[in-house]
């Protein structure tokens, strides 16, 4: 005889998930658990709506971590709290389907900032949000949606407001938000619900079908192990007659009419577009130097905010770039005030740099005394320090050779009263530390003032009166 | 128990039923019961009373196990 057979589709026929078991097709939940009821309707939409094979589930943490082993499409479990953030990732990274789906602990408590940024930001997703009053996984424990008076492992005398608040409604919170286009309340307690929580999941699928925006589907939920509820005509009437009370059911937001299927501007990450958005583009190309024989250099660069610290770092990375070197230019600006003290780091080598951090410089500029005091013991044996002839008597570490440059005073002699960092630049260059060419200094420079070319040939003239010094003064 | 496959049935698979009560409680007809044998799993798996089922499949969609019930319905 011909049969039609109603059975669970979109779903799994396994769930191979430790070892052999003697029910390799039973989930991991408990008797009478609301979870795999609403598995089976939002699979069952999944695979009448033929979109399995363009749909992305995210499994929460809770109960539900395990979603991935039943959901026959394409699964993600991620970190507490975050599926939203991570549909968020997929859905603008990708054209597919996003579902969220997540638990009261997860979405409401850990969760709740990134579940209303999504919300607020029309996501082009769809959250499950299983309300059942109560932490599972953990074993009971109050969560953001316990009734009041409801008792739990940690408020064992039932929810008091006076001491833990009122519980949180999510549906009002989202459908107060502008963007959100489908805003449902439903239960699964007993088939009647049911039934209409399948309505609300398989319209909230198709209007991520069509791309048109966020959709929030709450489902309360039994838990019959946390709960403690004798029987299940227990839950259904403790469903039905206190969470509804509570948690109205029913339609907070439909815009499905006027919605329109959102298209987002597509991401470009390519190389060209990232080389224009730096103005990397501009730059002329050089060949790289893979002479074996230099030595990489490393520099720390330290003074006041407004001394040019971070931007003479940028010039000597800058100078190693248009040398073919490899280079790294790190700014540290700490916490402190403008025209606090600031410093950065530079490497130059020809092989790739691991990390920018430098700790033991070759070469440490300090352009004030606390920097000198901050970092003179880090110098490397052997190493320099470059530092303002203004600070007068200063000690410098054994083993280090200490070079006072009068760096103001030569560049006022200039005739560049804002170029002091650009005379620690030239000194660096005559003392021949950092192996570049002098090429490489005055193109760096060049690019530097690009935007103000009047002030190229300037400080070419600062840089010059710099070796000049060099040579009359430094052995 | 002689099931009659002339009328709409529920299929029960005892290994997965957990005896959670759900489709006792949906079924509009009361022809599912909590059974007296234990399953495999130390389960009392429901058992259908063989007759009186319209395939209305409240049972299935309210059963939280993806495979311990299934509906068939034959075809005139």
């Amino acid at each position: 005889m011909q049969e039609k057979v109603i059975r669970t589709q979109g779903i799994y026929p396994e769930f191979p998930r430790k070892g052999p078991s003697p029910a390799p097709s039973a989930t991991h939940y408990c008797p009478g658990c609301g979870h795999g009821v609403i598995h089976k309707l939002i699979a069952e939409a999944l695979a009448d709506a033929n979109l399995q094979d363009r749909t992305i589930v995210i499994s929460p943490v809770g109960c539900a971590v395990f979603a991935y082993y039943y959901f026959d499409a394409g699964n993600i479990q991620v970190a507490h709290g975050r599926a939203p953030a991570v549909a968020t990732g997929v859905s603008r990274a990708t054209d597919q389907i996003v579902l969220a789906y997540q638990g009261d602990g997860d979405l409401a408590s850990i969760g709740l900032n990134e579940t209303l940024q999504a919300a607020n930001r029309g996501e082009k997703i769809c959250v499950f949000f299983v309300n059942n009053t109560v932490y599972g996984m953990t074993g009971g424990q109050m969560a953001p949606t316990t009734l009041v008076g409801e008792k739990t492992v940690t408020c064992p005398d039932g929810r008091d407001p006076l001491t833990q608040g009122y519980p949180l409604h999510m549906c009002e919170l989202i459908s107060s938000l502008k963007a959100p286009v489908f805003v449902e309340r439903v239960s699964v307690s007993d088939i009647a619900h049911i039934r209409k929580a399948r309505a609300a999941i398989r319209k909230a699928i198709d209007i991520q079908r069509e791309g048109k925006g966020y959709c929030f589907i709450e489902v309360l939920s039994p838990c019959p192990t946390n709960l403690g509820k004798a029987s299940a005509t227990d839950n259904v009437k403790w469903i039905n007659e206190q969470m509804e009370k509570e948690f109205p059911l029913g339609n907070f937001r439909d815009l499905t009419a006027t919605a329109e299927t959102i298209v987002r501007p597509a991401s470009d990450f390519s190389k060209d577009t990232l080389d224009r958005l730096f103005h990397l583009d501009e730059l002329a190309e050089t060949a790289q130097d893979n002479d074996a024989s230099f030595r990489p250099v490393q520099v720390k660069i330290a003074g006041f905010g407004g001394q040019g610290v971070l931007s003479l770092g940028t010039m000597l990375s800058q100078a190693a770039q248009l040398a073919g070197k490899q280079t790294s230019w790190y700014p540290s600006y700490g916490p402190e005030q403008r025209g606090g003290t600031s410093n950065c780091s530079v490497h130059i080598s020809t092989q790739p740099i691991g990390s920018p951090v430098v700790y033991n410089p070759d070469l440490l500029v300090a352009m004030n005394r606390p920097s000198l005091e901050k970092f003179k013991h880090d110098v490397r044996p052997g190493g320099v320090i470059m530092y303002d002839a203004i600070m007068g008597e200063v000690d410098i570490p054994e083993g280090v050779k200490g070079v006072a440059v009068p760096a103001q005073q030569l560049a006022d002699e200039a005739g560049n009263e804002r170029g002091a960092n650009t005379i620690m630049f030239g000194v660096m260059l005559a003392l021949g530390i950092t192996g570049l060419p002098e090429s490489a200094f005055k193109d760096a420079l060049a690019a530097a003032f690009a935007k103000k070319p009047k002030l190229i040939p300037i400080n070419v003239a600062v840089l010059d009166h710099a070796a000049r010094w060099v040579r009359e003064n430094v052995r | 128990m002689e099931i009659d496959r002339t009328k709409p049935y529920p299929l029960i698979n005892a290994l997965e039923c957990k005896s959670c009560g759900r489709c006792v409680v949906a079924c509009p007809k009361g022809v599912l019961s909590i059974g007296k044998q234990l399953n495999p799993r130390g389960y009392r798996a429901v058992v259908y009373a063989g007759t009186g089922c319209i395939g209305c499949a409240s049972c299935f969609y309210t059963c939280p196990e993806p495979y311990a019930l299934e509906i068939h319905i034959p075809k005139k």
